[in-house]
């Protein structure tokens, strides 16, 4: 899938495979550039503040990984670096091999239409039902009445709120509010879905039901990225974790060894719910290590 | 062509679905639009009252009586070349009896005219109108310098008489109210502008989250701005309609029967009620939509 579908990325994607199959013993996953890379990458606020250092890190298609930290350590600036709402002041920051800082200011809404985003406040339409609120997301990319009417009642039939379509947001739980949400994020299929604290709000028996959910979308081969500083539950379920502090990447591990092994009881739930064994990888499939180029 | 109808309908959803900023600009429009459409015909009836009172401001250059008319001609002439000077028109002296007869009318002075048993004891004189009433004193000095042994363009010239005071006090009134006209004009503009752009934008303020969520799942800043210009115009509309309209039945009910009765309305010399309608209307109209349209670039800044 690609991120950005114009016609030279089209004609490029074309020749690419002749130019590969020279090389051989490339294995086909990594064919593709990764779907998240920063390289270098600073982001200087207005007034001087560095929310981002020299952050460097490659993520792969169908990756789920975990970026932690505490608060002001440049996650939230991390996310909206990705959607092209903060630039890079130096460095690199490319999605699917694009640099998003050479990206006309006209193209951003077309990349942000191959990204999905959940926050932590929801950020719903409050004047919009539930099936319009995911409806907008495909009205803005112009799809069909037809397209629209198959794929909400579906999408939201995938998050559980079959029952709940003709509801204002303010009629819903705050679980069912981030299930619109990740819905409304989802419903384009995209290649990307970036979560901001998705579950910052929810006590932990809705969070395991986010979580779960955002774990199904990862499944399907969309690559997501969880920011977060629930350490426990990054820690439960094990997968890739990069760690921000004052704006540096201070640790990036395949999976989370961070504490010792948790024997609590929310932690075995949680990780028999996902359905993750002890000892297990990142990533579903098994991830490749990230690229670094 | 779907995709206009989206924008309409999410215009009106809006307007639906906040209802009382929408009344609020509506309202204010309203109120903007009926001030301007008292004000500008009066403004446009005083500013034109004004100007006819200057047009009728003139120099009087009277001859010596024993001047002939051949004399009187010459200095017409003269006059008539002076810069500034529109027109110059002779009177004879009987013309100016007739004149005088009329402007005096039936009082007793007039009367007194009638007794002058054939015998005409007035000049020559030549009535000058200026380009422009602010030139007169520089064409009277240039008819009749001042000072002792200054002379006059034409030896035959007795006097020159402008009503120097007068005019120079219709003068000063005049443009003073021309001016304050002018300033309230642009004050009362300048005022409807701010008001409905600061209405506007306070509807808009209240829902720049979700602006904030349109652009978050990918929309073109045209795509979130078309409905706010639409619903801007359908603000517009609906306020400069009910202003009109107001604005129509004062027309009918208190303007129409006063100008049967007073000469004084209907001479105004004013604005058409047609065109001053397609200007308001057009005006709210083009106000409210860039009204909505400039403020949402704020929240539009990637």
């Amino acid at each position: 899938m690609a991120l950005l579908p114009t016609r030279r990325r089209r004609n490029r994607a074309a020749a690419e495979p002749t130019s590969r199959s020279r090389q051989g013993d490339t294995p086909a996953a990594n064919r593709r550039p990764p779907i998240v890379e920063l390289r270098d990458a600073t982001v200087v606020y207005p007034g001087g503040h560095v929310a981002l250092e020299r952050v460097s890190f490659g993520i792969q298609r169908s990756e789920f990984v975990f970026v932690v930290g505490p608060t002001g350590c440049g996650k939230s600036t991390l996310i909206r670096t990705l959607i092209g709402e903060v630039r890079a002041a130096r460095g690199q920051v490319l999605i699917a091999g694009h640099d998003i800082d050479r990206l006309r200011k006209r193209r951003i809404p077309h990349l942000r239409r191959r990204i999905g985003t959940v926050f932590q406040d929801f950020k719903l339409l409050p004047n919009r039902t539930v099936y319009d609120n995911v409806a907008y997301t495909l009205k803005v990319t112009g799809a069909s009445r037809g397209d629209i009417r198959r794929k909400v009642p579906e999408i939201l039939r995938l998050v559980g709120l079959q029952g709940k379509v003709h509801n204002y947001p303010d009629q819903l739980s705050g679980g069912e509010q981030q299930r619109v949400a990740i819905a409304r994020a989802f419903v384009n299929h995209p290649p990307l879905l970036l979560a901001d604290e998705p579950t910052g709000n929810l006590d932990p028996e809705t969070s395991i039901g986010i979580m779960q959910l955002l774990y199904r979308i990862n499944r399907t081969g969309t690559t997501v990225l969880v920011v977060t500083h629930n350490r426990e539950m990054v820690d439960k379920m094990r997968r890739r974790v990069l760690a921000l502090d004052e704006g540096r990447l201070v640790r990036d591990q395949a999976t989370a060894t961070y504490h010792e092994e948790s024997t609590s009881e929310f932690g075995v739930r949680v990780r028999a719910e996902m359905g993750v064994r002890e000892g297990h990888t990142n990533g579903e499939p098994a991830a490749s290590p990230p690229e670094f180029t | 062509m779907s995709r206009i109808f989206f924008f309409i309908a999410e215009a009106f959803r809006a307007l639906r679905r906040s209802a009382s900023p929408s009344l609020a600009a509506i309202v204010t429009v309203v109120m903007t639009t009926l001030l301007l459409g008292v004000f500008i015909p009066v403004i446009k009836a005083s500013s034109t009252t004004t100007e006819n009172v200057q047009k009728q401001l003139a120099l009087y250059v009277y001859m010596y009586p024993d001047a002939t008319k051949k004399q009187a001609v010459t200095a017409q002439k003269k006059i008539d070349k002076v810069q500034h000077v529109k027109r110059a028109d002779l009177v004879t002296p009987k013309e100016g009896l007739k004149l005088l007869k009329s402007n005096i009318g039936q009082s007793e002075i007039g009367q007194g005219i009638t007794q002058l048993q054939g015998k005409n004891p007035l000049p020559y004189s030549v009535v000058v109108h200026p380009d422009n009433a602010n030139n007169l004193p520089g064409i009277q000095n240039a008819i009749k310098p001042e000072g002792k042994h200054a002379k006059p363009i034409s030896p035959a010239i007795d006097e020159v008489n402008s009503g120097q005071k007068t005019a120079n006090a219709i003068r000063t009134v005049t443009n003073a109210v021309k001016v304050m006209l002018t300033v309230i004009a642009i004050l009362l503009l300048i005022v409807s502008l701010l008001l409905i752009a600061n209405t506007i934008r306070l509807s808009i303020y209240a829902r720049r989250r979700e602006v904030e969520v349109m652009r978050l799942v990918g929309a073109t800043n045209w795509f979130i701005r078309w409905p706010f210009v639409i619903e801007g115009l359908i603000v517009g509309l609906a306020g400069a309609a009910i202003a009109v309209g107001m604005l129509w039945i004062g027309k009918l009910t208190i303007i129409d029967p006063l100008a049967h009765n007073f000469a004084l309305i209907d001479n105004f010399h004013t604005v058409g009620f047609v065109p001053l309608i397609i200007v308001l209307l057009a005006a709210s109209i083009v106000v409210s939509m860039l009204g909505s349209g400039i403020t949402l670039r704020r929240f539009l800044r990637v």
